[in-house]
């Protein structure tokens, strides 16, 4: 077995036990489960785990990963100092986080939903891709997090700083974008749209759920360039890339940064 | 002569503006107990973690057992440390973390069992780390330091957190493992542990070594009665 493979089994150890994550699993299980019940299931249901998925899944992970990593200082430093390389602590320490964070969510969102299954009839394409997009939020977000406590030394610091980031990403973001329309809503908006759709993973996610159902066409003119450009498979191709580059970017330069540091 | 233990030539590290080591020439002799002492902040933990691989040097080469470090892992596998407070991952169990690093290390010279006998730490091992006193964990990171018969030991306050028994029990295996043919390089506070313990003496001065040689020899050269004396008129000598 690979070192990295050995770190991630011991941190596998120490996260199933852990109480944060738990209870994030559970609250995704109650919440999955009150939006079936109340919602009927189908359609509707997926589109009101949308937003769940949208604001939580960052959250979580990326405070998570953050407290995580500045509780672990001490453990890093006693790993690194075994004959392990730090590109195995890294991956270790990457893989061992994001596979509960995954493992969490796919029984939260997932359980609920299969069993509901049963008696409603649930969209395929817009359930694969909600498990998805969370997925890849969670890797992205986590890989952020690492980011974050790699680059601010002091706890408190770091854990502001997750906080502002997914602010930013899952909250204030939509705002920024409604003010550009607004204050620019005389001119031709749609390609600067789509690049700042493109900027950010959670609107991204968001884009590419809501164009699998008819609501697209009540979002209007910014919508049907939507449905235009993610409708078809380039576009679809082109957000995947993209969400992609999210992960890969902030691992990429994590890992410089951790090769690096002084411990 | 056979070659040094941990040599360094030149090494120089520094903290954003801080210069905490200043080009620093050290051999430390194998099969002996070195101390390092020194006031707060002379750099005696930074020393201590380029040694591990934990720091990088911006200057200057470091070699341990004869072999230059630059990146390498494998080294560490002779290697025993044990940090000023130990944190284990809080859910795991003292058993789980000894089979982790018994993992990364492999363990094919045996395993030195002794502390956990001695420290009856048997009945700690299958709680979960949150659930130990300080102590305890202390005594869980001495045992694991002494595991894989390491013939460098690299040894940061070690008894800090000990109680006088226990610290006792440690101090002997200290000894064991040097007359078994280890090389233990021990940073303490605590003078009257070094003179019980070491042979040479380190003498870390705002990132200088200002001192480097037998103990006897530093006692005698102050002419004082003992080290805590000898050491603090180097401190004064040298403006500290």
């Amino acid at each position: 077995m690979s070192t990295a493979a050995k770190v991630v089994r011991f941190q596998l150890h120490d996260l199933v036990r852990n109480r944060w994550l738990l209870g994030y699993t559970i609250v995704l299980l109650g919440l999955t489960s009150a939006l079936l019940w109340l919602g009927g299931g189908g359609e509707r249901a997926i589109v009101s785990l949308l937003d769940v998925v949208l604001i939580l899944v960052p959250l979580a992970s990326v405070m998570f990963g953050t407290l995580y990593l500045y509780n672990a200082r001490e453990f890093i430093e006693l790993l690194l100092a075994q004959p392990v390389g730090r590109p195995a602590m890294f991956a270790g320490l990457y893989v061992g986080l994001t596979a509960p964070l995954v493992c969490g969510f796919g029984l939260g969102i997932g359980l609920p939903l299969l069993i509901s299954s049963v008696t409603v009839s649930i969209p395929v394409r817009a359930l694969i891709i909600l498990l998805a997009t969370g997925i890849l939020l969670t890797l992205i977000f986590t890989a952020v997090a690492f980011l974050l406590a790699l680059r601010f030394e002091d706890r408190a610091r770091g854990l502001g700083a997750a906080l502002a980031v997914w602010l930013a990403f899952a909250v204030l973001y939509d705002g920024l974008v409604l003010l550009v329309v607004l204050a620019f809503g005389d001119y031709p908006l749609e390609s600067p749209l789509l690049v700042l759709t493109l900027l950010n993973p959670v609107d991204l996610g968001r884009v590419l759920l809501l164009l699998q159902f008819d609501i697209a066409a009540l979002m209007g003119y910014t919508g049907a360039v939507f449905q235009r450009f993610f409708g078809d498979a380039l576009g679809m191709a082109t957000a995947t890339v993209a969400l992609l580059i999210w992960v890969v970017l902030p691992l990429t330069i994590g890992l410089r940064w951790f090769r690096r540091r002084d411990f | 002569m056979t070659s040094p233990a941990v040599e360094a030539v030149g090494l120089s590290k520094r903290f954003g503006t801080r210069e905490v080591l200043k080009g620093i020439d050290l051999r430390i002799a194998p099969g002996r107990v070195t101390g390092l002492v020194g006031p707060n902040a002379a750099g005696k933990s930074t020393l201590i973690k380029i040694v591990l691989g934990l720091v990088r040097a911006d200057l200057g080469r470091l070699a341990v057992h004869g072999e230059t470090l630059n990146g390498k892992v494998d080294y560490r596998r002779a290697i025993g440390y044990m940090p000023q407070a130990a944190k284990f991952p809080e859910n795991l169990t003292g058993r789980e973390v000894l089979r982790m690093l018994q993992d990364l290390r492999g363990a094919d010279g045996g395993l030195d069992e002794e502390l956990i006998e001695q420290f009856r730490l048997e009945p700690e091992l299958d709680k979960p780390i949150r659930t130990l006193s300080g102590g305890t964990r202390q005594k869980l990171s001495a045992a694991t330091t002494f595991l894989f018969r390491p013939s460098l030991l690299i040894l940061d306050e070690p008894t800090a957190g000990l109680d006088p028994v226990a610290s006792g029990i440690f101090k002997d295996k200290v000894r064991r493992a040097r007359e078994a043919g280890a090389t233990v390089l021990l940073a303490s506070h605590t003078l009257s542990e070094l003179e019980e313990l070491a042979d040479d003496i380190v003498f870390l001065l705002e990132g200088r070594v200002r001192f480097h040689g037998p103990l006897a020899s530093l006692i005698e050269l102050t002419g004082l009665a003992n080290l805590e004396r000898a050491v603090a008129s180097l401190m004064r000598e040298n403006g500290a």
